[in-house]
Formats: C-alpha cells, sequence, structure tokens
C-alpha cells in the first residue's frame, strides 16, 4: 500500500472476468436453471418434437375415418375413436402440430406488427405517435373475442385469415408494451448520439433500441404466445376457428363434449374430450415456467443480495 | 427535546476499531474496507475523502452500524456513546437512527418523497419516536429552517419538494436530520449535484448548523476543497484503506503520503492560451426555445477559433447545453445562424448533409448512457468509421485498435462491453468514438463531472494531447472552474441564457469582472481552510432566487 501506482487507464478496472462464448454463457445459465423451468422447457422441446414429426408418431392419418365411431380405448384406437370414427390419438398429435403451428405464426407475427409500430411511435413522439396510440385504444376498446368472432364470420374462417385477425386484434397490447418500453431507452444519449451521426430510423429501431427492449418482449412473447393459443381453441370451440378436418385441440373438445355425460358407465371415455384442454393446459403451464425464469434472469440483474 | 444529557464538546462519541466490511459481488464475498479506525469526538467534524469506490459511503454508513445490502460488517467494533452497535439487535439501532444518529443523502430531490410537504417530512421521526407534539415539532422545524438559512422560513416548509430549489431540498434535508437534535450527523456528498453558487449557501448554512447545536459529523466527499472549509480533520481513503489522518490544515499545507499528493496535484494542470483569429464556428444572435413559449436562449453569441478550446461556464439553467443542442442540431434556433467553416449551418439536423454531420461529433456527460450497453467497444467505435469513411473489415478492425491506442487503451478491450469497463474507460471509449469520424469540432457537455479527480486529470490530459497531435477545436461545457483553467484558450460565461462576456482565458479570469463573473468565479471552493469564512464575512454569496 505504500508504493506509488502509476496511472494508467488501462489498468483501472483490475480483474475482467474471463470472456466467455455464448453458448457457454448459456449452457452456465442452463445449469443453474430451477426445476420449474427444466420440466417447462423439456414439455415445450417434447411438443415441439411431436409437432414437428406428427406424420411419423401418429398410427394414422388426421382424417382418416374407420368404420367404427366412438370406439373405446384399446389396442387398435389407443384412445378410440370420435362420432365419425376418426383415431383420437392421431388428431391429437396433428393437433399440436396444426394449433402450435397457427398459434406461433400469429404470434410472430403480432410482434411484427405490434413491436415496429410500437417502436416507431416511441422515436416519432409526434402526430405519428397520436395517431397510432389512438387507433390502438380504438381497438383495445372492443373486447377481443367478440371483435374476433364479428371479423371472422365477415370474412370467413380461413386459417390465414384467422392468424391475420388475431394478429391485429393482439398487436395492441404489444404495440402499447413496446411503446413504453422503448419510451425509457430513447431518451438515453446513445440514441440521440446514433441521430447526430446521421443513421436511419429503421437502423436506430433495430441496433440501437431493439437489444435493450428485448427481454420483456420475449416475456411477453410467451405469455401472448399462450394467449393466442387459448384464444384460437376457443374460437374453434365456437366453431369459428380452424375448420374440419384438420385437427385441432380446440374443436376437439367441443366435437366430443357429449361423452363427459357418460363418466359414470365409462370412465376412459369421459376423460377423452377433456385429453386435448388438458394439452392445451399443460403447454400453457410450461410456457410460462419458462417465462417466468427468463424474466426473472433479465430482469433480476442488478438485484441485490 | 433531547439536549439534557448531552455530553461536553472534546469527549469521545464514536469509536470504530478495525472494521471490516465484506461486499458481495460476481458470486463472491470481497473485502471493500480492510481494517481502518475512525474516532469522532463530540462536535467535531470528520471529513472523509477518496475516489468512488474508496469505501467512503460504506464507511460513513457502518458508523450508523448499517450495511447495506449486499455488505456485511465482518469485523471490528463501533461503539457509539458507549453503545457497541454491531451487537446491537436491529429494533434498538432504529431507535436510534433518526434520533440520535442521521443521515443525509447525496440527492435530496431524491430523498424526500414528492407527496409530501417538506415540513411533514421534517418532523416526521420526532413525531413516530414520540419526541414531541406536532405544534411543537412544527414550531421547532421553523426555527431550523431559519437556522439553515432558507428564504421565508415560516412558510416554506408547506411547500412540495418540487417547488423549491435543489439547494433549499439540500438544506432542507438538513433540517430534517438536525431535527431530533442528533449527536451524529453523516453527510454523504451532499453539495456534489449542486452549482458552485448554490454549494456555498448550503455550505455556509450546514456549518453554522453544526456549530450552532454542537454536533458532530462525517462528511464524505471526493472535493477536496469542499471538505477543507467543513472539516476539522481529514482522513484519506483508498481501497478501503486509510492513507492519511491529520487536522485539515496540516493535511492542506504538508500532505504526506505519496497518494495524497497526487490528490493534491490534479488542480494543478494549466494550459496556456494562445490567441487566435481563424474561427471553425461563429453562432451569431442565436436565440432558441423548447417548444413555443419557453425561451431558453437570448441572443447568443459565440464564436469558436480554430485548433482551439472554448469553455462555456455558467450554472445549470444557464444555457450552456442549450446552445450545444443548436450547434448539434437537435434544437433548431428561432432566430440567427451559426456558421460552420463560413458556411451556414441548417438549424434542423434532418438538413445537414453527412459531411457536415461527421465534422461536429459530441462527448457526453454521462459515458454510461451515451454507449449501447448491447454493443461491444469494437462495434461503438467501428460505426462512425463504417458509417462516414465507409472501412469494413480488417481495415475497420486496424483502425479500432489504432484509436484505442491513442486514447491509451489497447487491443484487449476490442471487444469489452460498457458494463466491463470503469468510468474513466468509458468516457475514453466515446472520445475514441468522437475521433472515429475525424471531425473538427467536438463539443464536450461537462464530459469530467462525474469522474473522480483522478480520473479527471487524465481525461483531460488526452483531450488535450489529441488537440495538439490532430488539431481538433473544442467546446468544453462546464461547470467547474478548475477544469476551465486546465483547458480553454477562451472563456465564454453565460447566465439565464445570454452570454455575459467572452474573451481570452487570462482576461476572463483576472478583474475587473461583470458582477455575475465574480459571483461565479468567487463561489469556486479553495483549498483554503478560510476561504468559506473570508468569503461569508465579505458577504459575497448570493441570494438565491426564491422559487
Amino acid at each position: 500500500m505504500s508504493e506509488q501506482e502509476t496511472y494508467s487507464a488501462a489498468g483501472e478496472v483490475g480483474h475482467v472476468r474471463l470472456r466467455r462464448s455464448r453458448a457457454q454463457r448459456i449452457w452456465i445459465e442452463l445449469k443453474k436453471a430451477p426445476p420449474t423451468a427444466i420440466f417447462g422447457m423439456l414439455v415445450v422441446l417434447t411438443y415441439a418434437i411431436v409437432a414437428i414429426f406428427a406424420p411419423f408418431i401418429a398410427p394414422y392419418g388426421e382424417a382418416d375415418i374407420f368404420p367404427l365411431p366412438y370406439a373405446p380405448w384399446g389396442d387398435e384406437y389407443l384412445l378410440g375413436t370420435d362420432q365419425i370414427g376418426r383415431d383420437i390419438f392421431s388428431r391429437l398429435i396433428y393437433g399440436a402440430r396444426n394449433t402450435i403451428g397457427i398459434a406461433l405464426a400469429t404470434t410472430l407475427l403480432t410482434f411484427g406488427i405490434g413491436g415496429a409500430m410500437g417502436l416507431m411511435a416511441a422515436i416519432s413522439q409526434n402526430w405519428l405517435d397520436q395517431l397510432l396510440s389512438r387507433f390502438i385504444d380504438v381497438i383495445m376498446a372492443i373486447p377481443s373475442l367478440i371483435f374476433a368472432l364479428m371479423l371472422l364470420s365477415i370474412f370467413g374462417s380461413t386459417t390465414i385469415g384467422l392468424i391475420i385477425i388475431i394478429a391485429i386484434l393482439d398487436s395492441a397490447r404489444v404495440f402499447r408494451l413496446t411503446r413504453a418500453v422503448s419510451l425509457n431507452v430513447v431518451v438515453m444519449d446513445y440514441v440521440e448520439a446514433a441521430r447526430l451521426r446521421g443513421e436511419k430510423l429503421g437502423w436506430i429501431m433495430r441496433r440501437e433500441i431493439l437489444p435493450n427492449i428485448l427481454p420483456p418482449l420475449v416475456a411477453e412473447f410467451g405469455l401472448r404466445f399462450c394467449f393466442v393459443f387459448l384464444m384460437i381453441a376457443a374460437l374453434s370451440f365456437l366453431g369459428v376457428g380452424i375448420q374440419p378436418p384438420t385437427a385441432d385441440w380446440g374443436s376437439m373438445v367441443r366435437e366430443n363434449a357429449s361423452l363427459i355425460q357418460f363418466a359414470k358407465y365409462d370412465i376412459k371415455g369421459a376423460i377423452t374430450p377433456l385429453l386435448p384442454a388438458a394439452a392445451i393446459a399443460l403447454l400453457t403451464i410450461a410456457v410460462n415456467f419458462v417465462v417466468d425464469w427468463f424474466l426473472h434472469k433479465t430482469s433480476g440483474l442488478k438485484d441485490e443480495h | 427535546m433531547n439536549t439534557d444529557n448531552r455530553g461536553k464538546k472534546g469527549d469521545v462519541l464514536l469509536e470504530m476499531k478495525d472494521i471490516v466490511i465484506d461486499g458481495f459481488s460476481d458470486e463472491r464475498w470481497h473485502e471493500i474496507i480492510k481494517g481502518v479506525d475512525l474516532t469522532l469526538h463530540r462536535g467535531e467534524v470528520l471529513g472523509l475523502i477518496g475516489e468512488s469506490g474508496a469505501g467512503k459511503s460504506t464507511l460513513g454508513l457502518a458508523a450508523m452500524g448499517f450495511a447495506r445490502p449486499g455488505c456485511r460488517l465482518t469485523s471490528g467494533s463501533i461503539t457509539f456513546d458507549g453503545m457497541e452497535l454491531r451487537a446491537m439487535p436491529e429494533s434498538e439501532k432504529r431507535k436510534l437512527w433518526g434520533t440520535r444518529i442521521a443521515y443525509v443523502a447525496q440527492s435530496a430531490a431524491a430523498a424526500f418523497n414528492p407527496a409530501h410537504r417538506l415540513i411533514d417530512q421534517t418532523i416526521e421521526s420526532s413525531l413516530r419516536k414520540g419526541l414531541a407534539t406536532e405544534a411543537e415539532a412544527q414550531a421547532d422545524a421553523i426555527d431550523l429552517f431559519r437556522a439553515m438559512q432558507l428564504p421565508d422560513p415560516e412558510n416554506i416548509g408547506f411547500r412540495y419538494p418540487h417547488q423549491v430549489s435543489g439547494g433549499q431540498l439540500q438544506r432542507a434535508m438538513t433540517a430534517m436530520a438536525m431535527a431530533s437534535r442528533p449527536d451524529l450527523i453523516i453527510f454523504d456528498e451532499p453539495t456534489t449535484a449542486l452549482d458552485v453558487t448554490t454549494q456555498v449557501n448550503v455550505l455556509a448554512a450546514m456549518r453554522s448548523a453544526v456549530e450552532q447545536f454542537n454536533t458532530a459529523a462525517i462528511y464524505i466527499t471526493h472535493d477536496l476543497a469542499v471538505v477543507a472549509q467543513m472539516a476539522d480533520r481529514i482522513k484519506v481513503l483508498r481501497y478501503g484503506e486509510e492513507m492519511e489522518e491529520a487536522d485539515t490544515r496540516k493535511m492542506l499545507s504538508a500532505p504526506e503520503h505519496p497518494y495524497t499528493k497526487s490528490l493534491w496535484s490534479v488542480r494543478s494542470i494549466q494550459k496556456e492560451a494562445e490567441p487566435s483569429t481563424d474561427n471553425i464556428l461563429e453562432i451569431k444572435g442565436v436565440d432558441a426555445a423548447y417548444g413555443k413559449s419557453l425561451k431558453v436562449l437570448h441572443d447568443v453569441s459565440i464564436s469558436v477559433p480554430r485548433g482551439k478550446t472554448v469553455a462555456i461556464v455558467g450554472e445549470s439553467g444557464s444555457g450552456k447545453s442549450t446552445t450545444a443542442r443548436v450547434v448539434t442540431g437537435l434544437l433548431p434556433q428561432m432566430k440567427g445562424e451559426v456558421f460552420f467553416n463560413g458556411a451556414p449551418l441548417p438549424p434542423e439536423l434532418k438538413d445537414r448533409s453527412k459531411d457536415q454531420l461527421q465534422r461536429i461529433q459530441m462527448i457526453y456527460q454521462m459515458a454510461d448512457t451515451a454507449m449501447n450497453p448491447r454493443q461491444t467497444v469494437a462495434e461503438i467505435i467501428g460505426r462512425p468509421l463504417q458509417f462516414y469513411l465507409g472501412l469494413k473489415g480488417k481495415a475497420k478492425e486496424k483502425r479500432v485498435i489504432e484509436l484505442l491506442e491513442m486514447i491509451e487503451l489497447d487491443e484487449s478491450f476490442y471487444d469489452r462491453l460498457p458494463n466491463e469497463l470503469s468510468g474513466g474507460q468509458k468516457q475514453r471509449i466515446c472520445i475514441a468514438r468522437a475521433l472515429a469520424a475525424n471531425p473538427e469540432l467536438i463539443i464536450c457537455d461537462e464530459v469530467t463531472s462525474a469522474l473522480d479527480q483522478i480520473v479527471q486529470e487524465g481525461i483531460l490530459k488526452l483531450l488535450l494531447k489529441l488537440q495538439a497531435d490532430l488539431g481538433v477545436s473544442y467546446i468544453f461545457i462546464t461547470h467547474d472552474i478548475a477544469t476551465v483553467q486546465a483547458i480553454s484558450d477562451e472563456i465564454v460565461v453565460m447566465f439565464q441564457g445570454g452570454v455575459v462576456e467572452q474573451g481570452i482565458k487570462g482576461e476572463i479570469m483576472s478583474p475587473p469582472y461583470p458582477e455575475y463573473t465574480q459571483l461565479l468565479l468567487s463561489s469556486v471552493p479553495e483549498m483554503d481552510p478560510d476561504w468559506l469564512t473570508n468569503l461569508l464575512a465579505k458577504g459575497g454569496t448570493s441570494s438565491e432566487t426564491h422559487a
């Protein structure tokens, strides 16, 4: 402590930890993940595999009709057949592909629309911001399920139409979130520095702001995904969602719902319509576990011990 | 109130022996304070100085028996008026805090609850501890406001925090600490966030209050000149160890430790001013306003000679930064023109050519917010190279490393993120980013004010060296006169949105002064323990404008 150290700028921060590659850092985080997050990730992974490899896993096609409707559980039809004789187990597997695929596409589109508009509104902060914000207020003022029902009955229930309508309705919330978190970043000096440098709007949005608002957006992505999922299931249950013979979990519940009343005669048969509902519930919970963990990791960076 | 059992002046009030404090970071415990002793007598003011990270605040809080979250008191003893604080349960300590030991934080604005009146917050702790009735406490608070020399003491307490100025708020905060007549007050950088002209008032009020109530105090700061006014004794800390402790006068006149000497020498950089006639930038008769109504610049004319430094000084709200915003094009002026290299600059940023943008670069006060935390040093410095000069790949990489060497850093910084850098290093990276564009003019907005003395010196020397090597011109915005002495050729004094005077440094800094320049210069604390006393005797402080 007595020797006089010569001042050097490079020596101001003494020990800088080893820089690890991104893969290493992710691996370290994964090893420290709580059991709920690991459970969530395993479930999501399983669903993804089932959805991707559905034709190879499922014993029958989703639209194959067999002569025996309402067949009981057994070796030939693992979970029995439905009201017109389709194998429920196969439809459950195909349903993963259809329902999750559509939900994912919808959520991505939601974030594309809502995120881009939110960023533009936050950066411009002028009449454009006013226009977009008020437009979004109007959309949010109408209950989204009723709005969706109305639009679907006007434009018809095609898969593409379904995706676009839900995406536009849901993008209102994403717009709000993106705008709110971006406003905190837009006032930073580095954004001003980029503007002074003469950077274009697109560059500022993508390179200066987006990386800094990503954590809340990713967390929101997980939650939105679940809600879209439930919305599609609800619409399908009401009959305006995914149309037969395409298998999806929401309509599968509706089609076999009457079986529930026979619970006292055949408990297995009564459970059958609940299986797709359980599949939805499990995925929703799993995704939320993962999102919770991610939120905790990213927002807890500055946590004091 | 509890003035009865107060000991005599000169008794030992607080004794801290061999204090060790650990802090938790990078997933393990580090020693922050490594065995420091501290003794404080009644009625005495001890100055704790050191750079940020030296452990001043941690030690100050430990004097209350408090360890902030993420820290723990590992060993040593803290004896306050015969009571051992380390062994005392939390509930007992709470009874001491706010009654016998009080704490004044750096940012009064953040410490006051904006939803309650000042007086309610001032008397809150007295009421909660049941020391007085509300009427008594209010009457006492008004006395304290008077003692703190607040304007209109009878009524100021009934305002909300946003209705008074920063200096008044800091004094109200001290009054709040005084409300229960504590034996010990800990001041943690109480004037760091204030302008020099305001700081003088606050210092004077604090000092007289401490003397009047015979309170012992620990005064934590990194500003030597301030501590010279306040403290009877000074303790210098570095990396959690005590470097030196001595009486203020002795410490100032004959520091012993080499580190202490180096702290003292920081203020000694002096630049020889050279006159020049060739102006790179001329601001002529500029008016500017935020929105439609709030006019902040009135007829501002400033000229910046090529290859020289013009320092713009003034307190906050004087229009220094607004002038910079007009020059950069962020705030188009209402009237007047800005000429760059003889040609008028378009007022709006979007009308300026890439070449014009490239020639004028900016360095910010807070390097933390001036760099995108998600970009590496290479990306931050590389972007202007690619954007303005079209460098790519190897050529860009080579130039980034050259720039890193110019700012006295090296290749090992290439892929670091901003949060892996110290404050001084961050500011250097910002300088490198500005240099990457090959600018002719760099606007430095308070670039050293957030940094420690020694780091400041390094940055100022670097800026001077770069000017000598590259011939770049600076507009240097600051409120610190020592910095002005160090770097400027010419000085512009601004007050309430107008230019008071512009001239060569030597002329501005010597009499005769316009009235405001006089006030500004006289408010800068000097390294003389009698400075404040003499200044007050002369009656040279401003009467702060009432909010």
